[in-house]
C-alpha cells in the first residue's frame, strides 16, 4: 500500500511528459534575441527559421515514424513554386499563400505515399531520392512555368497582414518565419503527444509488431507523410516569400540531403534536433563560406562525422545523456 | 452444435519444396484451452503465422466465427479478434509498458488516428490499460522503458499487449519461453485466469504444464496435425510417443526443448 501511494498515477506521469520543460521555454526566448543582440544578420535568422521548420518536418517522419528520406526537398520546392507562383501572377499575400504551398505539397505528399510508404531501408531511400530528382528534373524542363535555371522571377509579396512591409534587412521576413515556426511547432508537439504520436512512436519501435496489436501502420504513415509534406512546402513557400525568388535548388537533392544532416547533428525524434542542427548547419555555412567559399562543406562533413561517431543521437542526445548524468550525481 | 471460434479447411504452405504446412484442419470451439505440441520443426508458428495473418496460405481457408478471413491482412484480423503473442519477445523497446499497453488500447478504440488530443486526455484508454497491468502484476514498472523490464516481466507484456487488443481468440506462441520453471506457472496461471469467453491455443513443450492447463491437445509433426485429444488420450497415443523418440515422457519432451 505503501508502496503504491509512492507510485505516481498513470496519467499523471503520462502528462509529465507533455509538460513544457524550462528548457524549452529559454529555447524560444533565444530565437527572439537576433533582433537585439544580431540586428545586421535577421536574414539569415529567417533562413535559419526556415530550415528549422523543414529540418523539423523531416523529423516527424524520419525521426518519429523511422521513414528515412533523400527527396525531402521535393515538398519544399512544390510548397516554394506554388507560393512563388501565386505571386507572379497576381496573389501576394502571404499567409494565404502559404495554406495553398502546404495544401498542394501536402496532396502530393499523400499520393505519394501510397507508394513510399510500403518500402523500408535503402528502397525507401533509393525511391525518395528518385521521385526528387524526377521532381528536379521536371520544374527544369518546364522552363515556362518555373524559369528552369534562372529562377523563378517577378515574385512581389504583399505587406504581411497587410501592415508589415518586407523589408531588406529581415526585420519581417525573420518575425514572419519565426511565427510559422512557433505555430507549426506547437502543432508538431500536438501531433507527438497524441495517441496518433504514440502509435508513430510504435511503428519506429517495432513496425512489424503493430499489426498485431490491430494497428494500420500503413495507414499511420501515409497520414504523417502527408503532414510533413505541408509543413515541408510551408517551410519552401516562406523562403519563396521572403527572398522574392525561387531557384531550382529549393527541390535539389543537395537541399534533401542537407536537411537530413541538419537532423542528424541535432539529433532526431527529439523535436528541437532539427530546429538545433538548422542553426548550427546554417550558422557554419555563412561563417565557413566567408573563409572558404569553395571548401566549407568540408567543415560540416568533420563536424557530421565527430556527431555521428561520438553523438549518436545527435547534439541534443549528447546533451540529454549529459544532464540526466549530472542531475543523477 | 454451436460455431466454432476459430477453423481451418485443408489449410496448406510450402517454402519452395518444403512443405510447412499441409492440409490442416483443426476447429476450436469456443472457450476451449487447447495446447499444440510437436518437435521442433513441426510447423508450429507457421501455423499461427498462417492463421494471424503473417503468412498467406497456398491452399485452404481460415474461418474465424465462421467468417471467413483467409484474405483478410493481419492488423484487421486482429480487429476481429483473433490475436497472437510472439515467441521471442516482440515489443517497443522505448516505449514504456504503460505506453505499450496504452497504444494498444487507443488503435482498438480507434483513438490512435486522432492526432489534436493530447494523450492524457484519454483517460478510459490509460485506466484499462494500467488494470491489465494491474491483473498481470506489471503495475509497478508500468513507467519503466519496455527494455528495462526483466525478461519475465516481458514475457508478461505480451500478453498484456494481447489482452488489450480484447481477444475472442488467442494464440499463445511458447508464452513461458526463456522463463524459469517457477515463473512460468505463474504465467500460466495469469493465463488460466482468462475470462472463459477467450478461446486459447498456445504452443508449449513443457508436457506438465500442458497437462495442467490444457483440455485438449493437438500434436503437429511435418507440418501435419498427427492427431487430436484429451491430454490423457494424447499421453497414451502410440503413435505420439513414436514421435517423440519412442519414449514419450514429460521429461524427454523437456530435455529436447533445451537439448
Amino acid at each position: 500500500m505503501a508502496l503504491a501511494e509512492k507510485l505516481i498515477s498513470p496519467q499523471a506521469y503520462l502528462r509529465s511528459q507533455t509538460r513544457w520543460r524550462p528548457a524549452e521555454i529559454v529555447f524560444w526566448a533565444a530565437a527572439l534575441s537576433p533582433y537585439f543582440l544580431f540586428p545586421n544578420y535577421l536574414s539569415l535568422a529567417s533562413q535559419i527559421a526556415v530550415s528549422a521548420l523543414f529540418a523539423l518536418s523531416l523529423d516527424l517522419i524520419l525521426g518519429y515514424a523511422g521513414i528515412v528520406s533523400l527527396g525531402h526537398a521535393a515538398f519544399f520546392g512544390i510548397g516554394a513554386y506554388t507560393a512563388g507562383l501565386l505571386s507572379k501572377y497576381g496573389w501576394g499575400e502571404p499567409l494565404s499563400g502559404l495554406a495553398l504551398a502546404a495544401l498542394a505539397a501536402g496532396i502530393v505528399g499523400y499520393a505519394t505515399s501510397f507508394v513510399i510508404c510500403r518500402f523500408r531501408h535503402l528502397a525507401l531511400i533509393m525511391l525518395t531520392t528518385g521521385f526528387g530528382l524526377l521532381l528536379a528534373e521536371l520544374a527544369n524542363s518546364a522552363g515556362w512555368l518555373t524559369g528552369g535555371m534562372d529562377g523563378l522571377q517577378g515574385i512581389h509579396t504583399w505587406n504581411l497582414l497587410g501592415y508589415f512591409h518586407f523589408d531588406l534587412y529581415g526585420r519581417t521576413a525573420y518575425g514572419y518565419a519565426l511565427a510559422v515556426l512557433f505555430v507549426l511547432f506547437l502543432l508538431a508537439r500536438r501531433i507527438i503527444h497524441s495517441p496518433f504520436g504514440l502509435a508513430l512512436r510504435g511503428i519506429r519501435e517495432n513496425l512489424t509488431r503493430m499489426p498485431a496489436i490491430g494497428a494500420p501502420s500503413l495507414a499511420h504513415m501515409r497520414t504523417i507523410y502527408a503532414i510533413a509534406a505541408a509543413i515541408a512546402g510551408v517551410a519552401g513557400a516562406i523562403l519563396a516569400q521572403t527572398t522574392e525568388t525561387v531557384s531550382l535548388d529549393s527541390l535539389g537533392f543537395e537541399r534533401s540531403a542537407e536537411v537530413v544532416v541538419m537532423l542528424v547533428l541535432g539529433g532526431a525524434g527529439r523535436l528541437y534536433g532539427g530546429l538545433v542542427g538548422a542553426a548550427i548547419f546554417m550558422i557554419a555555412r555563412d561563417r565557413f563560406s566567408g573563409v572558404e567559399p569553395q571548401y566549407w562543406y568540408f567543415w560540416i562533413g568533420i563536424l557530421l562525422v565527430a556527431v555521428v561517431i561520438f553523438l549518436p543521437n545527435g547534439i541534443l542526445g549528447g546533451l540529454a545523456k549529459l544532464t540526466a548524468r549530472w542531475s543523477r550525481s | 452444435m454451436s460455431v466454432p471460434a476459430l477453423a481451418t479447411r485443408g489449410l496448406a504452405k510450402k517454402f519452395g519444396s518444403l512443405v510447412v504446412a499441409s492440409d490442416i484442419e483443426i476447429v476450436l470451439p469456443k472457450g476451449v484451452r487447447y495446447a499444440l505440441i510437436g518437435p521442433n520443426g513441426a510447423g508450429k508458428t507457421t501455423l499461427i503465422n498462417l492463421i494471424t495473418g503473417m503468412l498467406r496460405p497456398d491452399a485452404g481457408q481460415i474461418l474465424l466465427d465462421d467468417a471467413d478471413i483467409t484474405v483478410l491482412p493481419p492488423d484487421q484480423r486482429v480487429r476481429r479478434g483473433l490475436v497472437r503473442t510472439y515467441q521471442i519477445n516482440s515489443l517497443f523497446p522505448y516505449l514504456t509498458a504503460l505506453e505499450s499497453v496504452t497504444l494498444a488500447i487507443c488503435e482498438r478504440s480507434r483513438a490512435a488516428r486522432t492526432w489534436w488530443r493530447q494523450l492524457p486526455a484519454y483517460r478510459h484508454e490509460i485506466d484499462e490499460a494500467y488494470e491489465i497491468l494491474v491483473a498481470l502484476t506489471l503495475a509497478p514498472v508500468c513507467n519503466r522503458p519496455t527494455r528495462e523490464l526483466a525478461y519475465g516481466q516481458q514475457r508478461l507484456l505480451e500478453i498484456a499487449l494481447a489482452l488489450a487488443t480484447r481477444p475472442k481468440v488467442l494464440l499463445l506462441d511458447e508464452p513461458a519461453a526463456g522463463v524459469p520453471r517457477e515463473e512460468s506457472k505463474e504465467l500460466f496461471a495469469a493465463i488460466a485466469g482468462l475470462s472463459q469467453d477467450i478461446t486459447v491455443l498456445f504452443i508449449e513443450h513443457d508436457m506438465e504444464l500442458v497437462f495442467r492447463f490444457a483440455s485438449r491437445v493437438i500434436v503437429m509433426v511435418g507440418g501435419r496435425v498427427l492427431v487430436e485429444g484429451t491430454p490423457h488420450e494424447i499421453a497414451t497415443d502410440p503413435r505420439v510417443r513414436a514421435v517423440y523418440l519412442g519414449k514419450a515422457t514429460a521429461r524427454t519432451v523437456r530435455d529436447q526443448r533445451h537439448g
